[in-house]
């Protein structure tokens, strides 16, 4: 029994060094650089301790730019992604045939670099002397005026940052669903059509509820995934978020680490324990609201 | 109200995606179900039981075919409108609603003047909890109850439309052996006190033949038999149905009927008069046997299990087509289990003749081609 | 009965109307997720030239050309990048593999003092977002000096709580009458990890690894904080290097090249383990 013991600790020993080393270490070290005041990289030495960090990150507008950003896409892009990959889910569980072939599709978007198609997304979106880009020619055929989605009004920004966001996320949340949708028991939809239930009655009062615990997840892992979003606005807008306004707490966590206007680890540090917070407030509420809603 | 079902055919496509072939799961399927009656639809598995109960309530249409309730043809009326209550295998309660809940959902459908105010609604679910016996256990989920008392439930929410017509699909599978007994008593109770027209399947001939008032035999979409559960015991009229019924099950050896007599390997075992010459396969019931000193049939003796009020002879026979035959005997009669052999004559209403190509019944009198 | 038949056809006529939209409307959602595809394959095909001519962009290369490639493998170094990430992406997952195996081996085979105290930890740090601990880290490797090194690259991004968590459910759904079996017939520990339980698990080994290779592709973060030396950059952060400073002008048919390179592999990867990546995903893959 013992010796077993120390060889269990052998095999743990990798995967204890490493996580010792970079995540539980981190942990510790991430609240300390947070409460030491006025750090300074190069000496490696700091002034006082207190919550000077955190005032300072609170007060600083490009905190609350990205602040603000990051609600409202997350606001946007979580009931928008969730709904729509419902549907989707829906429409292909009833076509039988070319189902698997519109998934292929629909899943493409998980397996590509955000960065590279980001790219593409923009210059769909873009302006230029050259051209106005295929958005705004379509735009243009529906009568409507162009704008540039890329460095023009924030509305128009923080629509092209939604639609790829909800682009990016979509295919994970329409696998889960159909996988859900599909594994509840055809029994369950007799039964509702012998007992006289219409199709839209089914739906809300059948289907929904069978798989409301797949649909809390996605909204769960959905609301902490877009609080930390950062690499598509990265892709869309370039490095200098804050100059294109479209910075996220994400960004300007790393913005404070490194860069142009790095070098504060304490600000940054601030940054992603008021970010960790707010997600860990928002995942407990979703829990238990889920706990009250979803049926087991 | 009485079932009449007409040349019921159903088709499916084949599995195999490149052939064109269609499995047929019922073929031409005729019968009639009396007003009131609790029917067994009895057949081994993959036989159609179940495509026949989904035509019968709307969920599968039939290929070709009609389904009548009473006198109306219902074959294009969809399953919400043909007030037809069905209780699945596996009961398909919706797991996310208590059992009150699942009792009263099939109400809220109603529409127009069927519609019911919230009291009538409770009413009516209240009444088919207690014919079903679960007044106290209406606030639990279906997670909450056991197998027995989700089929209570379940066939509630059948009931508590009060349909014309109540379809079950294997009701007592999912439950363990003590029970099934139970349970299938309880069936019969329900089926007495609503006077609904019955339909239920299963697999399980004895589950049929114990609370039916008919059963339907079926094997491979084919109807076999129709009748009452003795009389298709006692005059099986093919040796499917001879051997599905029955436990022990029914003897079968290999004879041939020459001049008038029944011969089992070389002994004449028995007289078949009226029957022409010809190579015949011969069920015995296990009841069929009486040991007797210098009986007309002699088998080898394999053993004797004593089981109280009878006695279960296993012997062996070249003729057999199986690994022991089971003779059931009165206890009165003593077998010598030194001896190595053993002799009976045989109960003449105990044995059929079937023919050896076909299985079709050979009775007396008439042509077996 | 009519009437019934009447209600039946118009049910009939309603539910293929229900299936036609249905199918269009999923089309069109089909299309905008195939549509960048397309474009960044057709831009990568036109000149400079004639790319910038269009003032409304056509839809086909009238001239297709493969310039575009040449460019980008000459006028920027993105067979560095491609290559960086190949090393980053091998050597990541494989020391990733050894580590998963040998914790979720010790959590699912092996008895010692401890161990449920030890895999709740493990758990808990599941739920610990890669921003609380990412400073830290860059500290450290800066400290250490290991900027734009492989080493920093690698280290920290090899573990995964959650690959131990799904290989280990999956060990322990190997009977125990294997391992007793391959006790009295005197097998190691190690050999029987090595000889029955890894061939064993294969499929859930290959999902880690195929969701691993994924990750590792498309990173960006980390690398981006860890490198600004570009012979150490991976494609990521080599395309947003491209974007805000290659190829001299704004030339972007030359982009697009640069773009489907570093698409194509993984889209080649999903298209031979479809099956196996999209079942690996809904066991709880998420895009991180």
């Amino acid at each position: 029994m013992k010796k077993n013991g120390l060889k269990a600790w052998l095999y743990l020993l990798p995967s204890l060094i490493f996580l010792g080393f970079f995540m539980v270490y981190p942990l510790v070290d991430v609240l300390i650089y947070s409460l030491e005041e006025g750090y300074n990289s190069a000496s490696q030495t700091f002034t006082g301790v207190g919550l000077y960090n955190y005032a300072y990150v609170l007060r600083d507008p490009y905190f609350m730019q990205a602040v603000k950003n990051t609600f409202i896409l997350v606001m946007i892009t979580v009931p928008v992604s969730t709904g729509l990959a419902l549907l989707i889910s829906l429409g292909l569980s009833s076509i039988g045939k070319l189902r698997e072939l519109y998934q292929t599709i629909y899943f493409l978007p998980y397996v590509t670099n955000t960065l590279a198609v980001g790219l593409v997304f923009m210059i769909l979106f873009k302006k230029t002397p050259y051209t106005d880009g295929m958005v705004n020619l379509l735009i243009g055929l529906f009568g409507g005026r162009s704008v540039d989605f890329i460095e023009g009004p924030y509305w128009a920004k923080m629509f092209v940052l939604s639609f790829y966001t909800v682009w990016i996320v979509l295919p994970f949340k329409i696998l889960i669903l159909t996988s859900a949708l599909a594994s509840v028991k055809k029994d369950y939809y007799s039964a509702a059509r012998i007992d006289g239930a219409s199709g839209f009655k089914i739906f809300t009062r059948i289907t929904v509820p069978m798989i409301s615990p797949m649909i809390f997840y996605l909204i769960i892992t959905g609301f902490i995934g877009a609080f930390k979003a950062y690499s598509d606005s990265v892709a869309l807008f370039g490095t200098n978020l804050n100059a294109a306004g479209m910075n996220t707490i994400v960004g300007y966590i790393y913005d404070m680490l490194y860069g142009d206007s790095g070098g504060y680890p304490s600000y940054a540090s601030a940054a992603a324990l008021i970010l960790f917070a707010i997600v860990f407030t928002i995942t407990v509420i979703n829990l238990l609201i889920s706990r009250k809603k979803v049926n087991a | 109200m009485n079932v009449r079902l007409e040349g019921l055919t159903k088709h499916f496509p084949s599995r195999n995606k490149k052939s064109k072939e269609v499995v047929v799961a019922v073929d031409d399927f005729s019968f009639e179900i009396p007003d009131g009656k609790l029917v067994g639809l009895l057949g081994p598995s993959g036989c159609g039981k179940s495509t026949m109960l989904n035509m019968i309530s709307g969920l599968e249409k039939p290929t070709s075919g009609r389904v009548f309730f009473g006198d109306d043809d219902v074959t294009d009326v969809p399953p919400e409108l043909r007030g037809v209550g069905l209780v699945f295998q596996n009961y398909a309660l919706y797991p996310h609603m208590t059992a009150l809940q699942n009792i009263l959902f099939p109400l809220e459908n109603l529409k127009g003047a069927k519609k019911l105010s919230k009291d009538e609604m409770l009413k009516r679910a209240n009444e088919a909890a207690r014919l079903v016996q679960i007044t106290e256990l209406m606030e639990r989920k279906p997670s909450a109850l056991s197998g027995g008392q989700q089929q209570r439930v379940a066939i509630a929410r059948a009931l508590v439309k009060m349909p014309k017509i109540l379809l079950l699909d294997e009701p007592l599978s999912n439950l363990d052996a003590r029970l099934r007994l139970q349970t299938r008593e309880e069936l019969r109770r329900i089926q007495r006190e609503t006077g609904i027209t019955t339909v239920f399947v299963t697999h399980d001939q004895e589950e049929a033949m114990s609370i039916s008032d008919m059963i339907v035999v079926m094997k491979k979409g084919v109807l076999n038999q129709i009748g009452r559960p003795q009389d298709v015991y006692d005059d099986p009229v093919n040796l499917f149905v001879a051997k599905f019924l029955g436990n022990p099950p029914i003897n079968v050896f290999e004879g041939s009927v020459r001049g008038g007599k029944l011969f089992i390997g070389d002994e004449d075992v028995m007289d078949a008069e009226g029957v022409s010459d010809a190579p015949v396969s011969v069920g015995i019931r296990p009841e069929g046997f009486v040991p007797k000193e210098g009986g007309r049939f002699t088998c080898d003796l394999v053993g004797v299990e004593v089981m109280g009020r009878d006695t279960s002879v296993i012997c062996n026979h070249p003729a057999f087509d199986g690994a022991n035959i089971r003779a059931i005997v009165s206890a009165e009669n003593r077998i010598d289990t030194e001896k190595e052999t053993v002799s009976f004559d045989l109960k003449p209403n105990k044995v059929f003749l079937f023919d050896k190509e076909t299985g079709r019944r050979i009775r007396p009198g008439e042509e077996n081609r | 009965m009519n009437d019934y038949e009447k209600i039946e056809r118009r049910a009939a006529k309603r539910k293929r109307a229900v299936r036609i939209i249905t199918i269009i409307l999923l089309s069109v959602w089909a299309l905008i997720v195939l549509f960048p595809f397309y474009w960044m394959v057709l831009s990568s095909i036109k000149s400079y030239s004639s790319y910038n001519s269009e003032r409304i962009p056509k839809f086909i290369a009238e001239a297709p050309t493969f310039k575009n490639y040449v460019s980008a493998f000459t006028e920027v170094p993105l067979a560095k990048y491609f290559v960086n990430t190949l090393i980053f992406t091998v050597i990541t997952t494989a020391l990733m593999l050894v580590v998963t195996v040998l914790a979720a081996f010790a959590f699912a085979r092996l008895d010692f003092r401890g161990k449920n105290v030890v895999f709740a930890l493990f758990l808990a740090l599941m739920m610990i977002p890669n921003e609380l601990v990412i400073i830290t880290n860059f500290q450290t490797i800066t400290n250490l000096g290991m900027r734009n090194t492989f080493h920093g690259l690698i280290l920290p991004s090899v573990t995964s709580v959650f690959y131990i968590y799904l290989l280990k459910e999956n060990f322990e759904s190997i009977p125990d009458e294997l391992y007793k079996a391959a006790k009295v017939d005197g097998t190691s520990d190690l050999k029987y990890l090595l000889k029955v339980m890894i061939p064993i698990s294969r499929p859930t080994l290959v999902t880690i690894t195929i969701l691993k290779v994924i990750e590792c592709w498309n990173s960006y973060v980390w690398p981006r904080l860890i490198t600004d030396d570009r012979a150490r950059f991976l494609v990521s952060n080599g395309i947003q290097e491209i974007r805000e400073n290659g190829f001299g002008r704004e030339n972007i048919p030359a982009m697009m090249a640069a773009v489907v390179v570093i698409s194509v592999p993984l889209i080649v990867l999903f298209l031979v383990f479809r099956k196996k990546i999209m079942e690996g995903v809904s066991r709880g893959g998420t895009k991180g």
